[in-house]
C-alpha cells in the first residue's frame, strides 16, 4: 500500500517560479529595493536580526525581501545563511554604559542624572492612520535639534539602588567564566542564567510578550516596574589571536531593558529588589521589556519560588521559545505522512469492522431472546 | 609574530576546502583507497606533507582542539592563523591531532574515543608516513569494502596495527585515522578490521 | 623572496612600544568605521594588485557577540554578527590586518592594505593618511553629535518655569 512521492519536481520547480512572480506583485509598481527596507523599515529588521540571531541590517532587509515580509522565514533565512559563516572567535563583553543614547527612559526614577530621553518613540503617537503616508515624495519635517548633546555619562538605574545596597548586585562568578554557547553544544536542564538569557534574546517576540503578559496577569510570582530602557548604538571590540590587541569592529543598534521587582529577603537576607535583563539587536523595545519580566521570572529556583506557572516553567519556556524551531516542526506536518496514515486508515477500518460485527452479534442475540 | 602567516592557507579557501572534503569522505567511505590532492590546493608549512597541511585546513577549526605532536609544534602559527583553531589542553580535549606514524607514544588508543551518548566526540588523528606504498602489507576488510582491499604504509612504528586493532575492536567508539604521506591520504575508520600478511 | 626576519620587524606587536599599538588600534578603529564612500580618500595610496600578496582573501565570518547579564554581571552569548577580514603583505614585508562588522569584501582589502602601509615607516606617507583618517573621524564624531542633539531635543524638561531672573 505504498504512494508514490517521486515525480514532483517538476511541479516543485514551478512553485519557485511562481513565488518569485508573487513575490515580485503588479509590475506597473516599483520593486522594494533593500535599501528602502533598512532605512524604513527597522524595526522589522531589528527583529529579523534578533530572532536570526545574527546582526547583519542589510541581510535582513533581503530577507524581510526574499520572504515577502515574513519575520520567521526571513529569521530563517537569516540562520541558514549564518550556518555557512566561519566562526572568528568571540568579541570581548559589550559594555551598555558606553551606549551613544538615542532613547532611554525610566518609570522609577523621574528625575534621573541624564534625564529622560524620548527619543524616537511610537508612545506619544495617537494610533491614528497617517494617510499622507499612502502619497509619496513626503518631506518628512525636520527633527528639532538641541543645542547640546546628552551628558555622556548616563548611570544604570539598578546602579542607583545598588548605591543603597537595595539591588540584587549583578556580578560575574568568580573567574568569570565564558559563558555556554547553545549555538554548540544543545541546552541540558536546570539551564544556567547564560543559557537563559541567549535563548531568551532570540525567542520569539510574541511568545516572549504573551509569557511575560501572562506573568503580570498573575501567572506568575513578580510585580515588576521598568527601570530602565535604553536604546543606542555599543561599540563591538575582539581581539584577533594574531594581533594580540583588541581592536574595534564598529557599533551595533541594541536595545537593553533592566526590570526591577519586587523585594525577596529572609531572617539573614536583607530585603534587596530583585531584577531582570533583557538585551536585543536592533530597536526592539517590547521584546526587551518581555525578556527582562522572563529573566527574573526564571529565577525562581535562585530565589527559591515555587513553580506554579508556565512562565516559570524553564523546559516550557526556553525549548518553546525559539520560532525558526517551532516552526520547523509545526510545519512538517506538510511533509508526507502517507504510508503513517495508510497504517491508521487500515487500524480503524479493522476496528470498525470488529465493533459491527459485535453490534450485529448483540442485535441478533436480543432478536434471538425475544423470540 | 612568526614567519608562519606568511605561509598561505587555501589558494581558493571555499572550493578548495569542499575539494578535500570530498576527499576525506571518499576515503572514509572505501577504506584504503587512495585519495590525491592537488599540489597547488594550498600552502604547506615547513616539514609536513601536502595532504596533511590539506586535512587540517579543511576539518579543524575555531571550535576543535588540536594536539600537535612536540616535531609538529611549529605549524602551530601558521594553523592558528588560518583556521582559528585552539591547542588541546590535553590529550583528553583533542579532537584532531597530527603525529609521526613512527612514535609510539602517545599511542592511538590513548586519545579521546568517543562515548556511548555521543561517539563523535571520538579523536580523529592525521598520522605521517614516509609512504603510503612499499611497506609491509596489511588485509582490511569491513564496511565500505566489497571483499578485501591491501594497503602498504611506510614508516610505521611496530605496534602500530597492534593499537589500531585495539582501538577498532572498541566500535562504536575509538578514534578514527588518516594516513599522510607527501600528496597522498588514505582513511582508517574505526569500522574496519585490520590485518598484518605476510 | 621575503624572509622571516623582514616579517617579524614589521609585526612582532611584542616589540612595539605601547604608543605605537595604541595608535594601530585607533587608525585600525576608524578604517573599520569608515564607508565605502570615505575609503575614496585613500585611492591614491591603494598599490596595483601585482604588488601586494593577499595571505587571506576577504573572508567573511562571525564573531559571537558576548554580554553582561544586567550589564555588569555573568558574560552571556548573545547573539552573532557578520564580520569581514583580510590579510595583505606588501612587496615590503609589512602584513595588514583589517577586521570590520558587515560583508564589504572591498573595504576589508583596502583597509588591510591601509594598516600594511601604515607601518611602513615613510613619515610623508603616514601624516598624510593620518590627516585623511581624522577627517574621516570627524566627519563620524559630527554625526555622532548630531544624532545626540536630536536625542536631547527629545529630554524631558520637568520645570516649566524659566530659570534666572523674573
Amino acid at each position: 500500500m505504498y504512494v508514490a512521492v517521486k515525480g514532483g519536481e517538476a511541479a516543485i520547480l514551478a512553485t519557485h517560479d511562481l513565488i518569485a512572480e508573487e513575490r515580485r506583485g503588479d509590475r506597473s509598481v516599483p520593486e522594494v529595493t533593500t535599501a528602502q527596507i533598512s532605512e524604513q523599515m527597522k524595526l522589522a529588521t531589528s527583529r529579523v536580526m534578533n530572532e536570526g540571531s545574527l546582526y547583519d541590517p542589510s541581510l535582513a532587509a533581503l530577507a524581510l525581501k526574499q520572504a515577502q515580509g515574513d519575520s520567521i522565514e526571513a529569521a530563517f533565512l537569516v540562520r541558514a545563511y549564518r550556518t555557512t559563516l566561519p566562526r572568528f572567535g568571540s568579541t570581548l563583553p559589550l559594555d551598555t554604559s558606553e551606549m551613544a543614547i538615542r532613547r532611554r527612559i525610566s518609570a522609577t526614577y523621574k528625575d534621573l542624572p541624564g534625564g529622560q530621553v524620548l527619543g524616537p518613540t511610537y508612545d506619544y503617537t495617537h494610533r491614528l492612520f497617517d494617510f499622507a503616508l499612502m502619497a509619496e515624495g513626503e518631506t518628512a519635517p525636520a527633527a528639532p535639534i538641541a543645542s547640546d548633546p546628552l551628558e555622556p555619562h548616563m548611570p544604570r538605574v539598578p546602579d542607583i539602588l545598588g548605591d543603597e545596597g537595595l539591588m540584587e548586585a549583578e556580578v560575574p562568578p568568580e573567574g568569570d567564566p565564558a559563558p555556554f554557547d547553545l549555538t554548540r553544544d544543545p541546552i541540558q536542564f536546570p539551564a544556567d542564567r547564560d543559557t537563559r538569557l541567549q535563548t531568551l534574546s532570540r525567542g520569539d517576540e510574541g511568545f516572549l510578550l504573551g509569557l511575560a503578559y501572562s506573568v503580570q496577569r498573575g501567572f506568575g510570582g513578580n510585580h515588576p516596574f521598568a527601570g530602565e530602557i535604553r536604546m543606542g548604538e555599543v561599540p563591538v571590540r575582539f581581539k584577533p589571536e594574531e594581533l594580540g590587541f583588541e581592536i574595534e569592529l564598529g557599533d551595533i543598534t541594541l536595545t537593553e531593558c533592566q526590570m526591577v521587582n519586587q523585594f525577596q529577603g529572609s531572617k539573614d537576607k536583607p530585603p534587596q529588589f530583585t531584577r531582570g535583563y533583557g538585551l536585543v539587536f536592533g530597536h526592539a523595545e517590547r521584546k526587551s521589556m518581555s525578556m527582562a519580566i522572563l529573566d527574573r521570572s526564571l529565577k525562581n529556583r535562585e530565589f527559591g519560588e515555587s513553580v506554579d506557572y508556565p512562565a516559570q516553567d524553564e523546559e516550557f519556556v526556553l525549548y518553546h521559545s525559539d520560532n525558526v524551531e517551532a516552526a520547523g516542526f509545526v510545519e512538517h506536518l506538510k511533509l508526507p505522512h502517507y504510508v503513517d496514515f495508510q497504517g491508521e486508515l487500515e487500524l480503524i477500518r479493522k476496528i470498525r469492522k470488529e465493533f459491527d460485527e459485535r453490534q450485529s452479534e448483540l442485535k441478533a442475540e436480543k432478536a434471538g431472546e425475544a423470540a | 609574530m612568526s614567519v608562519a602567516p606568511l605561509i598561505p592557507g587555501f589558494s581558493d579557501p571555499i572550493l578548495g576546502s569542499q575539494d578535500i572534503f570530498r576527499s576525506i569522505l571518499d576515503a572514509m567511505a572505501h577504506p584504503g583507497s587512495i585519495e590525491a590532492v592537488d599540489d597547488a590546493i594550498c600552502g604547506v608549512p615547513h616539514d609536513i606533507p601536502l595532504a596533511a597541511a590539506a586535512c587540517l585546513l579543511t576539518l579543524v577549526d575555531y571550535d576543535t582542539p588540536v594536539w600537535l605532536a612536540p616535531e609538529f609544534m611549529s605549524i602551530r602559527s601558521w594553523l592558528a592563523f588560518h583556521t582559528g583553531a585552539p591547542d588541546a589542553a590535553s590529550i583528553d580535549q583533542t579532537r584532531f591531532a597530527l603525529m609521526s606514524a613512527q612514535s609510539s607514544s602517545p599511542a592511538v588508543t590513548d586519545f579521546p574515543k568517543g562515548d556511548d551518548r555521543y561517539p563523535d566526540l571520538s579523536a580523529t588523528l592525521i598520522v605521517v608516513c614516509t609512504s603510503l606504498h612499499g611497506g609491509r602489507p596489511i588485509r582490511l576488510t569491513g564496511p565500505g569494502i566489497e571483499s578485501e582491499t591491501i594497503i602498504s604504509p611506510q614508516g610505521l612504528h611496530e605496534s602500530f596495527w597492534t593499537d589500531v586493532c585495539e582501538n577498532n575492536s572498541q566500535f562504536p567508539l575509538g578514534s578514527d585515522i588518516i594516513l599522510v604521506a607527501g600528496h597522498e591520504l588514505i582513511a582508517l575508520p574505526r569500522s574496519i578490521t585490520c590485518e598484518e600478511i605476510g | 623572496m621575503i624572509t622571516s626576519t623582514d616579517a617579524t620587524t614589521a609585526s612582532s606587536h611584542g616589540e612595539k612600544p605601547v604608543e605605537y599599538v595604541d595608535e594601530r588600534k585607533w587608525w585600525m578603529g576608524v578604517l573599520a568605521r569608515a564607508t565605502a564612500q570615505d575609503f575614496f580618500a585613500f585611492n591614491s595610496f591603494i598599490p596595483p594588485k601585482e604588488s601586494y600578496r593577499l595571505i587571506k582573501k576577504p573572508e567573511i565570518g562571525t564573531v559571537m557577540v558576548e554580554a553582561r547579564a544586567g550589564g555588569a554581571g555573568r558574560r552571556f552569548n548573545f547573539g552573532e554578527a557578520s564580520v569581514t577580514r583580510c590579510v595583505v603583505q606588501l612587496v615590503s614585508g609589512e602584513l595588514g590586518f583589517s577586521y570590520a562588522l558587515g560583508r564589504d569584501k572591498g573595504k576589508a582589502e583596502q583597509a588591510a592594505l591601509i594598516d600594511a602601509i601604515l607601518q611602513s615607516g615613510d613619515v610623508y606617507v603616514k601624516n598624510t593618511i593620518f590627516s585623511i583618517l581624522k577627517t574621516i573621524e570627524k566627519k563620524h564624531l559630527a554625526a555622532k553629535d548630531l544624532q545626540s542633539r536630536k536625542a536631547a531635543a527629545t529630554k524631558v524638561n520637568f520645570f516649566t518655569l524659566v530659570r534666572g531672573e523674573g
